[in-house]
């Protein structure tokens, strides 16, 4: 295996690392705040990305795409969040489960009822198509560095958000002590209105970049949220620094786990048999980490409370 | 007689008045859906082990469910090919035959639900539901990629596997079989709930602190819960691959775990025939809103959040009206 090979596939790790920051982020967020598991989150992703494949094909512009991806899921956040979700603070972790689990359903036929089965396009803008060369004659699509971008200038965002604006204050007040910042005059139920907005923008944001590399489809939020549960779990919940470094070690293990165990399994095997020992063993790679950082860590890397 | 037993009973004698009368009336299809449901049923009794009596919330269930299904895949796969399954060290042959393969479905899902436990009880409340959450995905991720069994395709078995002295075939003498275990299932989970394990599992899931201080170890009570309660839903299926003669990853799936959970939420938690009502109500359900609209997962979502929302007992805890009595 070339060296260029490996400096693609981690390129492509850090690309997949960075989309599912973006998801985790929001479900990290309303996590650590309101106390919530939302499994319904990854249909905020999928309404991100059915907004911006409708308003792309209709205009034409990836940039209007992008921010009706931002505006949909947001919009779709606070009405799911007023409807129903603030009834669910207050209970039990199952009642929130079955709940959400509920608004999936919801979310995915409602969806297939409005545009039906089969997938949509969303096409890659003219100016972020074809590779660019790299230091070192590297050859890697544009479109893919452009994703790193954008999701580390979204990470430092939020680092800022939360570290020096008000409502950062608020949030972080909101995750020690939600009595004793409601009793200081903040409106509370607004503030978890606006966090579960922000996070569902997040997501919504994450399925229109997404989507324009796979097809938009009923049911491509699910793979997603389940891996988002992954680095929010290996990075501690509640914690945004956990989900960033989460969310790479996820990345990157998944995407080198393909490449690099076949190869090391042929060191002592067939082709034919190490290809599929290698294969079947890196889709599991992921949730063996997991076990392994659980177990040494019950509570995540980051994690403060159980 | 209380409320709740009367239901109970009720409940017992429709499951078993609606494939009597649909063997008489010729129509075989309701004998099939009286089956599912008691098979879904009984996959709910294991998991309201771990969620109703040890306050375990499992969403990797589906685990258990698709390892059962696979025992029967994999032994009734090489008893069709008269291939054995493995040679060395010694020789162990396929089998048609039900009761071996629920043997092997049950020690096969104990054993997993063994090794996950272990791992996953080192945690607890949320942490706990997404690690069994993950344990089940990376058994669905590792059948789809596995391509002995038939990998993404999964397994076609062409007959069904035989009980000795019945014809397994006969949608009705099917159904008795599953009727019965069901039945040995409830019993023993009234047992277990009655016995010291399942009395100070439940002190255990109430005030873990106290049980500690009388020098009880909460983990292993967990630990022996969620074994148990891996077992019987492993044991559905291993017989819901009969039914359908196919076994496929989408049993391991987290939507299948997701609907177990459904069956339990539905009928009320913690009650002993939640999980029945619950999986009567999610079939009849499929099949009136089935045939109603292509989209009825849309109502059955929306009957769910209200469920969820309003009627917080579920059906029996609504109808019974009073608390459950573990809660």
């Amino acid at each position: 295996m070339s060296l260029i090979l490996l400096i693609e596939q981690i390129l492509n790790g850090l690309q997949f690392g960075v989309m599912l920051f973006l998801t985790a982020a929001g479900l990290t967020l309303v996590f650590g705040v309101m106390g919530l598991i939302n499994l319904a989150h990854g249909s905020l992703f999928m309404v991100g990305a059915f907004a911006a494949a409708t308003v792309a094909g209709a205009t034409g512009s990836f940039v209007l795409a992008l921010a009706a991806s931002l505006a949909a899921a947001a919009a779709a956040g606070a009405l799911v969040e007023i409807l129903v979700i603030r009834r669910l603070y207050s209970r039990d972790h199952l009642d929130q489960v079955l709940a959400t689990f509920a608004l999936i359903l919801i979310f995915s036929e409602g969806t297939r009822w409005l545009f039906g089965s089969f997938p949509l396009y969303l096409n890659i803008p003219d100016y972020l198509a074809g590779p660019v060369t790299l230091p070192g004659g590297i050859q890697y699509p544009l479109y893919r560095l452009t994703l790193i971008a954008i999701g580390l200038l979204v990470a430092f965002g939020l680092y800022l958000l939360i570290s020096r604006t008000r409502l950062g204050i608020q949030i972080r007040a909101g995750e020690s002590d939600r009595e004793m910042i409601a009793a200081l005059g903040v409106d509370i139920s607004k503030l978890y209105t606006i966090v579960f907005a922000l996070g569902a923008a997040l997501a919504g944001f994450a399925g229109a970049l997404v989507g324009a590399i796979q097809s938009v489809q009923v049911g491509m939020g699910e793979p997603v949220l389940i891996l988002a549960f992954v680095v929010i779990v290996i990075g501690g919940i509640g914690s945004i620094k956990g989900a960033l470094i989460g969310s790479l070690l996820v990345g990157l293990t998944d995407t080198l786990g393909g490449v690099l165990l076949p190869e090391f399994f042929k060191l002592f095997m067939d082709n034919a048999s190490a290809t599929s020992v290698g294969s079947s063993l890196s889709t599991m790679l992921i949730y063996i980490l997991m076990a392994i950082v659980l177990v040494m860590k019950p509570t995540g890397l980051f994690g403060a409370k159980a | 007689m209380k409320r709740e037993t009367m239901i109970n009973a009720l409940l017992a004698l429709g499951l078993l008045a609606v494939p009597l009368w649909a063997l008489i009336a010729d129509e075989p299809f309701y004998i099939t859906l009286a089956t599912r449901v008691a098979i879904f049923a009984l996959a709910g009794v294991g998991l309201n082990i771990a969620i109703g009596l040890g306050g375990l919330v499992s969403f990797g269930h589906a685990a258990f469910f698709g390892l059962g299904g696979y025992a029967m895949g994999v032994l009734a796969s090489h008893a069709q090919s008269y291939t054995p399954m493995m040679e060395w060290p010694f020789l162990i042959e396929g089998s048609n035959s039900m009761p071996v393969i629920w043997i092997t479905a049950v020690i096969a899902s104990g054993l997993a639900a063994l090794v996950i436990g272990a791992l996953s009880l080192r945690t607890a409340g949320v942490y706990f539901i997404m690690i069994t959450l993950a344990f089940g995905q990376m058994l669905y991720y590792f059948t789809i990629s596995w391509p002995a069994y038939g990998g993404e395709d999964g397994l076609s078995i062409y007959i069904r596997n035989g009980f000795p002295g019945l014809n397994t075939l006969d949608p009705i003498q099917f159904f008795a079989i599953t009727f019965v275990i069901l039945g040995l299932a409830l019993v023993f989970s009234t047992l277990l709930a009655k016995s010291p394990f399942g009395l100070a599992l439940n002190a255990a899931r109430q005030s873990s602190e106290r049980v500690e201080t009388i020098g009880i170890t909460p983990y292993r009570l967990r630990l022996t819960a969620f074994v148990i309660s891996g077992m019987i839903t492993g044991l559905a299926g291993a017989l819901f691959a009969d039914l359908n003669r196919f076994v496929s990853p989408t049993m391991f799936s987290w939507q299948t775990s997701g609907e177990i959970m459904v069956f339990i939420i539905l009928g009320g938690t913690a009650r002993l025939f939640g999980p029945v009502a619950g999986a009567a109500l999610f079939i009849a359900l499929e099949q009136v809103l089935g045939g109603l609209s292509d989209y009825w997962h849309i109502y059955l979502g929306l009957l769910l959040l209200c469920v969820v929302l309003f009627a917080r007992g579920g059906i029996i805890g609504t109808l019974a009206g009073e608390e459950a009595r573990h809660d």
